[in-house]
């Protein structure tokens, strides 16, 4: 690294809120040419806002972005574009009907409205820049008849057209075979030697350890930790945020539950497939009856799959249980009318409508007294909601909000209480009322409760029994203070 | 150009096709000349309105917004101030893109289904002036435009295929341009297209513009064809809801489609005239069945069977 020169990339106070939402909070970083630095966080930690800051897509709410010394913040994206920007986009999404040379000679032309002809340069230089990431050989096929990694390799393609000087990538590997990522590594690698700037934004520290420079870890939209990738999984705050303190566990012994024949929810050799890809592999878990379980795993683990399969909203091999009775060919609705509520991650609450309406919508098929009552007792347990009755869900904060979802489901009555990462983008103090509502739903009433979480923090505590989902399969069952010590360095 | 451009057999196939057009007045009445004469101009009305929809993914509820400006000014200028056909024209289709223009600058920069409700309010707001305004533009009655381009049945037609293949010809090279590809691009999706350095705002706007030029100067062309103009027949919702239908029933995204697909509607309602009120209704089904079946339309069948 050369200190000596000017960093391409100097971000200074960048701050960015959604409504009452502070995504990125005051983010000083700077980017020199020839070097990748990583930027770093769990869910909602204001990395792929930050990310969307430097290319335009979003616009900074305070905060400088100098590129090259020239202020960019709050320029249009195609502006930053053509100040030497690259963007590799996590999700492709390519022109269907056009081949893969057309698609590359996309990003390769001029901005014009009358220029009709693709020049003869142009046709070349796609056709290079294909053979520098490796597509040479599918120029004439259609996107939708790639594999996976090509597509990725197309996006590259795209992103590198223009010959930025400065190349942001969104989720450098996601989806790719070990070896795959390797070969992906070693292009990011070249863009380093030949001087570019070049930004990973990744959930964890260990998937860009090898490759980058720097690391810069945010958490809750702040930086909490910047140095070599070692160092930063040294640091004491990443470690807690990504694995928690000192933690207490209450798990009641399996042998304690009074269904152990039957579970109440029984998923036998699960396996779901999106096209080619399999997002489960033979997963078998089970819950009983009052039971807390705790589903482990970092993005893309499959959590949200299995949630979903078991909610009836995805065609799957394998057999669902519940209470005994397979779920196959039962509709999502009278799945949730069984008992089997599930709170989305991404909450879908109804925003336009206010907290009490979306309250009153989980409520639709009870008695007006047995909702009059759950209502009550869910003031009880959230009490910010009976404040907040009158306020449209979609301008509450991000806590409310996923108190709000949670206690919309339980208006529902359910028997099975499935939460998919209520911690998302939550503040530490928001996670601890979160935590306190959890612990006297396991208290006092008969709710089972399966949780999907990568926050190990949050999931461990209440948890009678922890399983770990890692790349489509079950790799690890056991008591939560167990973990820890088994299965805990994986998740940096 | 790109591998999409048409292949030798294709330029065959429309050249054979255009010479036969180009001889029907020699075999079939007056009559049938008449309805093809109309059904050429909305070929182009379906084919500016699938630049929108197909190519820069916008939906224009109210294409006979374009048509209506163009025609009604184009009209109003003959019938009032009696200028000369060429320049009513032409400021009828001044008047057409400048109306797009200034509606969709303000829509363009909305997200979701906004444009397509600004464009649906426009055409009703076009059809009250047009109502309330009845001592300049005729109101219900319709408005009489003195002049007409020709008293020829054969002329007309052969000005109206012209037109059609010269405003065909524009539209499918440009859909097909370097231009073009950029307003897939956007179309597609608008933050990636802005990454690659594209200013999504600005093709798209130039799609509407040119949308607007073609239908306006059909729009004011038709109108000296007619020697009339009416809301029914130009302004009104159903009218317009006729020029989608032709262009998804021709298939989206090709342009030449959407002329086919006019010349089909307008040709079926023709051949079921003697079914009396059931014409629409089974035009109307034949297009829900095609529609679901083909959502390609008919150039999706044909190109199905060519791969």
């Amino acid at each position: 690294m050369n200190e000596a020169r000017q960093a391409l990339v100097e971000v200074r106070g960048l701050t960015k809120k959604f409504g009452g939402l502070v995504a990125v909070n005051q983010l000083d970083f700077s980017l020199r040419p020839g070097e990748i630095l990583g930027l770093i966080g769990p869910n909602g930690s204001g990395k792929s806002t930050a990310l969307k800051l430097v290319m335009g897509i979003e616009h900074p709410s305070k905060g400088s972005v100098l590129l090259d010394g020239v202020e960019a913040a709050g320029l249009p994206a195609h502006r930053i574009a053509r100040m030497g920007v690259g963007l590799v986009f996590q999700h492709s999404r390519p022109l269907e009907r056009q081949t893969v040379h057309e698609n590359i000679m996309l990003g390769l032309l001029p901005d014009s409205l009358i220029k009709l002809r693709i020049s003869k340069h142009i046709r070349e230089r796609a056709r290079d820049i294909a053979a520098q990431v490796g597509l040479e050989a599918v120029l004439e096929r259609r996107p939708s008849t790639l594999p996976f990694a090509d597509l990725r390799r197309l996006e590259l393609a795209k992103a590198i057209a223009r010959d930025p000087r400065i190349i942001l990538i969104d989720e450098p590997f996601a989806g790719l075979t070990m070896a795959e990522a390797a070969v992906f590594s070693d292009l990011f690698a070249g863009f380093r030697r030949n001087g570019k700037a070049v930004l990973l934004v990744d959930h964890n520290v260990k998937s860009v350890a090898a490759l980058v420079d720097r690391v810069i870890a945010l958490y809750l939209g702040e930086k909490i930790a910047e140095g070599s990738a070692a160092e930063v999984m040294a640091d004491e705050t990443v470690r807690r945020v990504y694995l928690g303190g000192s933690i207490e566990t209450a798990a009641r012994p399996e042998s304690s539950f009074a269904d152990r024949e039957t579970p109440l929810l029984d998923v036998r050799d699960l396996s779901v497939f999106y096209n080619k890809a399999q997002a489960l592999e033979k997963v078998s878990l089970h819950v009983h009856r009052r039971e807390f379980v705790s589903v482990i795993g970092i993005n893309g683990a499959g959590k949200t799959t299995l949630f979903n399969a078991i909610s009836g909203l995805l065609p799957y091999q394998g057999n669902i249980l519940w209470q005994g009775a397979p779920l196959a060919r039962v509709s999502p609705a009278r799945i949730v009318r069984s008992g089997v509520v599930q709170c989305t991650e991404t909450r879908d609450l109804f925003g336009e409508m206010s907290v009490r309406e979306n309250l009153d919508m989980g409520g639709q098929h009870q008695s007006k007294a047995m909702a009059d009552d759950r209502l009550a007792w869910l003031f009880d347990l959230f009490p910010i909601l009976k404040s907040r009755q009158r306020q449209h869900a979609a301008t509450l904060s991000g806590g409310e909000q996923q108190m709000l979802a949670i206690a919309r489901a339980l208006m529902t009555n359910p028997r099975l209480l499935i939460l998919d990462e209520p911690t998302m983008g939550l503040a530490p103090i928001v996670l601890e009322q979160l935590s306190k509502a959890l612990e006297t739903l396991r208290q006092t009433t008969e709710i089972t409760v399966l949780l999907g979480e990568q926050n190990v923090t949050f999931a461990l505590p209440h948890a009678d029994r922890v399983y770990v989902l890692d790349h489509a399969r079950i790799t690890w069952e056991g008591g939560p203070d167990r973990f820890a010590r088994e299965a805990g360095s994986g998740y940096l | 150009m790109m591998p999409a451009t048409l292949r030798t057999p294709q330029i065959l196939t429309i050249a054979v096709i255009f010479a036969i057009a180009t001889l029907l007045p020699l075999g079939v009445s007056g009559y049938v000349l008449g309805l093809l004469t109309v059904a050429y101009y909305f070929g182009v009305f379906s084919m500016a309105w699938d630049l929108l929809f197909g190519f820069a993914n916008e939906v224009n509820f109210g294409p006979t917004f374009l048509v209506g400006l163009g025609a009604y000014t184009a009209g109003i200028l003959d019938n009032r101030y009696g200028l000369p056909i060429p320049v009513c024209v032409a400021l009828g289709t001044l008047a057409a893109v400048v109306g797009g223009v200034v509606l969709a600058l303000p829509a363009l920069r909305m997200s979701g289904p906004y444009f397509g409700l600004t464009t649906l309010v426009a055409v009703l707001l076009l059809q009250n002036l047009v109502i309330v305004f009845a001592g300049l533009t005729g109101g219900e009655i319709g408005l009489t435009v003195p002049d007409v381009i020709s008293i020829s049945g054969p002329v007309n037609y052969w000005i109206a295929l012209a037109f059609m293949v010269a405003s065909g010809s524009v539209l499918y090279v440009l859909s097909r341009s370097a231009a073009g590809l950029i307003l897939q691009a956007s179309g597609q999706d608008r933050i990636q297209a802005g990454a690659l350095g594209f200013n999504v705002v600005k093709h798209k706007l130039f799609a509407f513009f040119v949308s607007a030029l073609f239908s306006g100067l059909a729009g004011a062309l038709l109108v000296f064809y007619l020697g009339t103009a009416s809301v029914g027949t130009l302004i009104d919702i159903t009218v317009g809801v006729q020029i989608i239908i032709a262009a998804i029933l021709g298939g989206r995204r090709t342009i030449i489609g959407a002329a086919i697909g006019a010349i089909f509607l307008i040709a079926m309602a023709e051949a079921l005239r003697s079914t009396g009120e059931l014409a629409t209704f089974i035009v109307s089904a034949i297009a829900l069945l095609v529609v679901m079946l083909f959502p390609n339309g008919f150039m999706g069948m044909l190109s199905r069977r060519h791969r």
